[in-house]
């Protein structure tokens, strides 16, 4: 079944230049697998289509139950060349968030999603 | 030497919440106060203002805070440390003195003024030697904007600032030096910490990551179970509580707003994060993903574990230097067919620019309200939407073409689709962008200084 990552996970963005940074937090120990396994960069490069014009790195944290993307080349010029409203990619988190992820009918019963 | 440090963030950044540190003094027992005023372009802004008046140039709040909670540091002997000299260290300290004296606390305080960080004057002679200071992100020499740079300082670590500690140093101010090192200076100079005690000056750095953006690690701006966090009109800023073996405490002081929970500190631990493994400052690598975290108690989070690499031999470098100009216009679409409107006055409104012959580098049209921060991601937008905020922004070198398409918004009011308001703001400012060029030089090109004076 689909589920939207917002049942999943937690998140905050940021910036370094022209780069934004998305910190994406399992909100059990349970879930983080899942993310690993759906939540790839190429996942996310496709999810960002048109927003990322750049590469899409992806960094594990296990101890925290995160994952870090990298989204390269994606807030417009970055700092205050950027003429955008989210020039400092706070708003990617929850543009991630939207995403939609696959995971089996036992999964969804037991990380109690659904 | 103490078993327990208490460091507490006042400002998570220059123009923070202004009774933040206050509060931080007040409401509860502290060892040492951070303040953090430096983001990238802060030095640009505060050059230009010291070339206007040569006793400007720092980050000017600090000065009526420091009157403010001076006696009550004295008296409790809580220390600060702070950026907040900016383009002009010995300005801001030789007014901290003033007011000190003032005070009467004359011979009560020293106050330590770490320097260096300022190449400006060097940047000539670096060029000629064969450092280039390509820039991090594009890889291009600095060179290419040599006759247009306006600020350089080198992100100075802790040692400069551990050295004023120990030479008694009530109040520490340093111009570009990392907010990292505003948290783990203390550590090191209370529990005496080698200066490649890696895992140790890891740890402090981490603590100092998590605090240095004041109540983002405390509840605010925090997206887990964000409804519930409590009372944030009277948010608690985040406090280290770091003993000797680099394990530290995240909390708050009691009867505060917000809340430290494991989610609002993981928030904080990923934020502007690049490579986990490898977050570099001058003090040492720090590893993120060594972090522990555990609850100690009610807005108490444990954190241990720590470990950390040994320092690189570079110094990141900031400069600033201009790069055009900029203006952003809006205009508000009202139902029905609001973002119908909106988007036909962005055709109208660019027909007329080209029809014009004006030159930008960027145009960027935003639809608020439909699609501004989510873009595509966000679908189509309702045809039922209230009201879409037209903005459009234009970038260029030529200042007068940015100046022309600031007199093109207003009108589309009366010659362009209805229903449309919001213009009351007058014509958008054209601004003058001072951009940021990360480098890296060699440790030994710099040489930090540090003076101790007296009240």
């Amino acid at each position: 079944m689909h589920v939207q990552l917002t049942k999943l996970a937690h998140a905050r963005s940021g910036d370094k230049g022209d780069t934004a940074n998305i910190g994406l937090i399992a909100l059990s120990d349970e879930i983080y697998p899942v993310l690993v396994r759906e939540v790839t960069a190429d996942r996310v490069k496709r999810h960002f289509k048109g927003i990322c014009k750049g590469e899409v790195e992806r960094f594990e944290l296990p101890n925290l139950g995160a994952l870090n993307f990298l989204l390269h080349e994606s807030l417009g010029g970055g700092g205050t060349l950027s003429l955008m409203t989210d020039a400092q990619g706070k708003t990617f988190s929850t543009a991630l968030l939207r995403m939609e992820i696959e995971i089996t009918d036992q999964e969804a019963q037991s990380l109690e999603v659904g | 030497m103490k078993q327990k440090i208490r460091i507490a963030a006042g400002q998570g950044f220059w123009g923070d919440l202004p009774d933040a540190p206050v509060r931080q003094v007040e409401g509860g027992p502290i060892d040492y106060l951070m303040l953090d005023y430096l983001a990238e372009v802060t030095m640009s802004i505060m050059q230009k203002q010291r070339s206007r008046d040569p006793s400007a140039g720092y980050a000017k709040d600090f000065v009526p805070l420091m009157k403010q909670i001076l006696p009550a540091c004295v008296e409790r002997n809580i220390r600060v440390t702070a950026n907040a000299g900016g383009v002009n260290v010995e300005g801001c300290a030789k007014a901290v003195r003033e007011v000190a004296r003032e005070l009467g606390l004359a011979g009560k305080v020293r106050i330590g003024i770490v320097t260096g960080d300022d190449i400006m004057a060097d940047i000539d002679g670096l060029l000629a030697r064969g450092i280039e200071l390509r820039n991090m992100d594009t890889d291009e020499p600095l060179s290419t904007v040599r006759d247009r740079i306006q600020s350089a300082n080198v992100y100075l670590g802790a040692g400069p600032m551990v050295e004023a500690l120990d030479r008694g140093a009530q109040i520490v101010i340093t111009g570009r030096a990392t907010d990292t090192g505003l948290t783990l200076a203390p550590l090191m100079h209370e529990f005496g910490w080698a200066p490649h005690d890696w895992n140790r000056l890891s740890a402090g750095t981490i603590a100092g990551h998590i605090i240095e953006c004041g109540a983002q690690a405390s509840g605010g701006n925090c997206q887990y179970e964000w409804r519930s966090v409590p009372n944030l009109a009277d948010v608690g800023f985040p406090i280290v509580e770091a003993a000797p073996d680099g394990t530290f405490v995240i909390t708050k002081h009691e009867r505060t707003g917000g809340w430290v929970v494991i989610p609002s500190v993981k928030e904080q631990l990923v934020y502007e994060m690049g490579d986990p493994r490898e977050y570099i400052t001058p003090d040492c690598v720090a590893d993120f993903t060594t972090v522990r975290l555990e609850y100690e108690g009610r807005d108490r989070v444990r954190v241990y574990g720590i470990k950390g690499r040994p320092a690189t031999d570079s110094f990141k470098v900031s400069i600033s230097y201009s790069a055009g100009y900029k203006a952003v216009g809006t205009l508000v679409y009202s139902w029905p067919d609001a973002y119908d409107k909106a988007q036909v006055a962005d055709r109208i409104l660019r027909a007329r620019l080209d029809r014009l012959g004006l030159k930008f580098d960027q145009i960027l049209t935003e639809f608020v309200g439909a699609s501004a921060t989510h873009g595509p991601l966000a679908g189509r937008p309702s045809t039922d939407l209230p009201e879409v905020q037209l903005r459009v922004g234009v970038r260029g070198e030529d200042r007068n073409a940015v100046e022309r398409f600031t007199k093109d918004i207003a009108p589309l009011v009366l010659t362009g689709p209805p229903g449309v308001t919001g213009f009351a703001g007058g014509r958008p400012k054209v601004e003058e962008i001072v951009a940021y060029w990360p480098a890296l030089i060699p440790k030994t090109e710099i040489v930090p200084r540090v003076e101790v004076i007296e009240a």
